[in-house]
């Protein structure tokens, strides 16, 4: 049996790669993606949080989780692609303001 | 046995993760991106979770990324991160940045692990997390699909052609 802290541990390692990836990518595509990998590391220690005091509540606390993030993914994508649309260009540091 | 495939996953999920932030093309961001949530999935399944492995392919990998690799190909990639970097030395600070807060994740896990070990492992079947959603759950689930309903009447208003 692997002890729950092991995947506590792996979602601090992801949560922290993504991060990262926020930080130093330009692309506003790759970082909505490392967002998303923020997302799954934070769902994957509420299961082990869950599994570990012997309920089942954090495991539903991910099913919402995951509705949230593909109704964000949806507008989100939406935004960038209307930004791009309207600007041609897609690099973070060019949208720095919220009109156009 | 359950460790060596403990172990083994977590090691794709880390690579897979470090391979979407480090690949400049964001196409093969999100082909390792798929790795990732894929991998994640079969740690719900080792954790028992068969309800959200399960999820987890169909919303994530299914549906998620359908719709990333559409934008990314709507978008022209690989044209956004060609010109130099102006914010270059500021970047390289996150990864300085990056280390100290898993240190400090770590320090939070490893030094203050007492979460209480509750009765054996619950089953996640379709099941078990069905009733709780549909009992303890029931407002939250039916205020889900209001928000998901608002999310696709604002992605039609955004993505609207504008007239001129």
């Amino acid at each position: 049996m692997v002890p729950e802290s092991y995947y506590v541990t792996l979602s601090a390692i992801l949560f922290s790669i993504g991060v990262v990836g926020v930080v130093i990518r330009r692309n506003p595509l790759v970082i909505f993606m490392s967002i998303e990998l923020m997302l799954n590391a934070a769902n994957l220690a509420l299961v082990a949080f869950g599994q570990r005091i012997g309920n089942l509540d954090g495991q539903a606390v991910v099913f919402f989780v995951m509705a949230v993030a593909a109704a964000e993914v949806a507008v989100g994508l939406a935004i960038i692609v209307t930004i791009f649309r309207v600007r041609r260009r897609l690099s973070v540091d060019e949208l720095s303001v919220m009109r156009w | 046995m359950a460790q060596v495939s403990f172990f083994v996953i977590a090691a794709i999920a880390v690579g897979s993760a470090l391979g979407l932030i480090l690949r400049p093309n964001a196409i093969h961001g999100a082909l390792f991106l798929v790795v990732n949530l894929g991998s994640i999935a079969a740690l719900y399944l080792t954790l028992g979770a068969e309800f959200l492995a399960a999820a987890q392919v169909i919303v994530y990998a299914g549906a998620i990324m359908v719709l990333f690799v559409f934008a990314i190909m709507v978008l022209i990639p690989g044209k956004e991160e060609s010109g130099p970097d102006a914010k270059r030395g500021a970047r390289i600070m996150a990864v300085p940045v990056g280390a100290l807060l898993l240190l400090l994740l770590a320090f939070v896990i490893i030094g203050r692990w007492t979460v209480p070990q509750g009765p054996a492992g619950p089953s996640g079947s379709a099941a078990a997390v069905g009733r709780l959603l549909f009992t303890s759950y029931l407002f939250p689930f039916e205020l889900t699909s209001v928000l998901l309903l608002a999310a696709m009447v604002g992605v039609l208003l955004l993505a609207r052609r504008r007239p001129g």
